[in-house]
């Protein structure tokens, strides 16, 4: 099932508004990656304060109050939905202070493009949002996102998408994605998924489901039914699939989900267990770990089948592996020098090093979307989230808890999503740190969960 | 992700009426089932009465607990107590030719996932290895790893830990 995300320029079909004008004059550039002109102060692994920049985000406008398809209700119902689903996305980062449509005037359409400033500036916002929703006649939902400086009176950015009502979500992310990259500098992130295990049970016999979720947690669903024990999932770069391990017959094997055909495959056969699977960042490749007489190696194979390499050789357990982004090096795991830490080699296996010397173990590593840092658990008693650069300097801790394990990353690099452990229940939750390691909250899900892995940003 | 020329390409992409395919959100009547049955473990199985010789109850009974050797933190060496235990399964073993076994692999929780498993499977192997040094038939044993995700001691303390850095030997009946 193949869903339609068209995005569009919103003004022409709303306004009558030349649409050249409209790709005349696009928005400010978002500063590109790196640099910090037009962004905010400092950058987000800054440890410096943040400024809590204001924004005001009331409900979004409508042309006619009528009912929709999506599960939010009429248009109108929709534009307050869309405006708390901007709020909740920008909260939580240390960077915004938003106020949603709970506690704002909803302007009128007219004042989409034409905000009342005065109003925003007597409330002390500093950002204001602006949005339209508008149903077409073949149900799906055209819906423009405005984001406006309040004492310079200017607008930002602007956006617009054409949604089916199903993904109506999908909006609101991109919206508060524009908003977020436009005012950080950063790159968004917001509208991206989420698969892990969904964990239910007592402690001695959990029942773990594959699951998948948006980035916000919404658009939930179980891809499996708990029969058989589902762990470590990686959805593909594409999302089409998400590769994971399954305990189907007994053992364990590698799993490929297929999303589209709800079915799913072997990603190959062999009489020893396979461990730890991820995707290269191209989805060409998937790196595997065979455990083979005692002795665990890392592989890698084309995605499409093919003929397996070897990439490690070492008489301890090698395991896990995530690319850089490039795709040219592997960071992994391994305790051939006597207890887990982390390495680099090459994609062809060559040129391997050690790179964590700080003392107690390190583990799950996982390189950042953006290259520039490595997350991983550091165990020394506790388990926590640590972040280190590419050469293993610059170690820094995250979380501080008993037991905070397996770090991924938030398409862009600046957000982490792990699974922290409560010492005795053996309950688990998924929680989720910004570089700053300031911002820290659980994510709520239907029942337990662990094993997080984020997807990239939607196309 | 540069998302300057928004407009641009979002105009071009409405002329094109160009559909960008996402993931599939329509949710299936009911889930696909799972690949195959769940996976069992450390089944105990009837009292004491009419236990048949050389089942799996009588394996369980005769070992009297030494169906299971122990574990330190993060090691996979079979010490002299473990050596006993698995003595006495490879007499019983020797006397069942024909008996198949599954050694199983167990971590404390205080792992991570995927180290775990490979930890746990080097444990087992660990016993096979020794069962086969007593010259049970390697061929006759098979080894699955649990990691952490099935404890028999469920407190996080260090004598519960203990407990489940396991290798325990089941019979296939």
């Amino acid at each position: 099932m193949t869903i339609r995300l068209r995005t569009l320029a919103p003004l022409a079909l709303l306004f009558t508004v030349p649409a050249a004008a409209q790709t005349a004059s696009p928005p400010p550039a978002t500063p590109p990656q790196g640099t910090e002109e037009g962004g905010l102060s400092g950058a987000v692994s800054d440890d410096s304060d943040w400024q809590n920049l204001g924004i005001a985000i009331p409900a979004f406008a409508t042309n006619a109050d009528v009912p929709t398809q999506t599960s939010a209700g009429s248009t109108s119902a929709l534009g307050f939905a869309m405006a708390g689903i901007i709020t909740a996305n920008l909260q939580n980062n240390g960077l915004f202070k938003p106020t949603g449509p709970t506690s704002l005037p909803r302007p009128a359409l007219a004042q989409i493009q034409a905000p009342d400033f005065g109003t925003w500036s007597a409330r002390s916002a500093e950002m204001l949002v602006h949005g339209f929703v508008r149903a077409e006649a073949n149900g799906q939902i055209t819906v423009g996102c405005y984001l406006y400086d309040v004492a310079l009176q200017q607008n930002l950015a602007k956006a617009g998408w054409t949604v089916p009502p199903a993904e109506w979500r999908r909006a609101a992310h991109k919206c508060a994605d524009m908003v977020y990259s436009r005012l950080s500098g950063e790159s968004p992130f917001f509208d991206s998924r989420i698969a892990y295990i969904a964990e239910t049970g007592p402690k001695d016999r959990r029942l773990k489901r594959l699951a998948i979720m948006d980035s916000d947690g919404a658009n939930h669903r179980y891809l499996t039914t708990g029969q058989t024990m589902a762990l470590t999932p990686r959805y593909s770069p594409d999302y089409k699939s998400i590769l994971y391990l399954s305990y189907f017959q007994g053992n364990p094997r590698i799993f490929i989900y297929n999303l589209e055909t709800n079915s799913q495959r072997l990603l190959l056969q062999s009489r020893d267990p396979l461990f730890a699977p991820r995707w290269s960042p191209d989805g060409k490749w998937v790196l595997y770990s065979v455990a083979r007489a005692g002795n665990t190696d890392i592989y890698k194979m084309p995605s499409s089948g093919g003929d397996p390499v070897k990439l490690t050789d070492s008489p301890g357990i090698d395991i896990g592996g995530s690319f850089s982004p490039d795709g040219s090096r592997i960071v992994f795991e391994s305790d051939r020098s006597g207890s887990q830490q982390v390495y680099v080699m090459n994609a062809d296996g060559t040129g391997q090093r050690r790179i964590s010397f700080f003392g107690g173990r390190a583990a799950t590593p996982e390189w950042s979307p953006r290259g520039d840092q490595i997350a991983f658990t550091h165990i020394a008693g506790n388990f926590r989230i640590a972040v280190m650069d590419p050469g293993g300097a610059n170690l820094r801790y995250l979380t501080d808890s008993w037991q905070d394990e397996a770090p991924t990353w938030a398409p862009n690099g600046r957000v982490i999503q792990f699974f922290r452990t409560a010492r005795g229940s053996g309950k688990t939750g998924i929680w989720q740190v910004d570089l700053t390691g300031r911002n820290e909250r659980k994510l709520e899900t239907p029942v337990d969960g662990s094993d997080p892995a984020w997807g990239p940003l939607r196309p | 992700m540069n998302t300057s020329p928004r407009f641009t390409t979002l105009a071009l992409m409405l002329a094109g009426s160009l559909a960008l395919s996402a993931c599939a959100t329509k949710a299936p009547k009911q889930l696909p089932p799972d690949p195959g049955a769940g996976v069992g473990t450390n089944s105990s199985q009837g009292g004491m009465q009419g236990i048949v010789p050389g089942s799996q109850a009588d394996f369980a009974a005769q070992m009297m607990g030494q169906d299971t050797i122990f574990f330190d933190t993060d090691k996979y060496n079979i010490d002299s107590a473990d050596q006993a235990a698995l003595q006495a399964q490879a007499a019983w073993l020797m006397r069942y030719p024909a008996k198949r076994v599954t050694l199983e692999g167990h971590c404390d929780e205080r792992g991570t996932r995927e180290y775990n498993l490979a930890l746990g499977e080097r444990r087992a192997n660990a016993a096979k290895n020794y069962l086969a040094s007593l010259g049970v038939d390697p061929a006759r044993i098979t080894t699955v790893s649990y990691g952490k995700e099935r404890p028999i001691a469920l407190a996080s303390t260090e004598e519960a830990w203990a407990r489940n850095r396991r290798a325990v030997t089941i019979t296939i009946d």
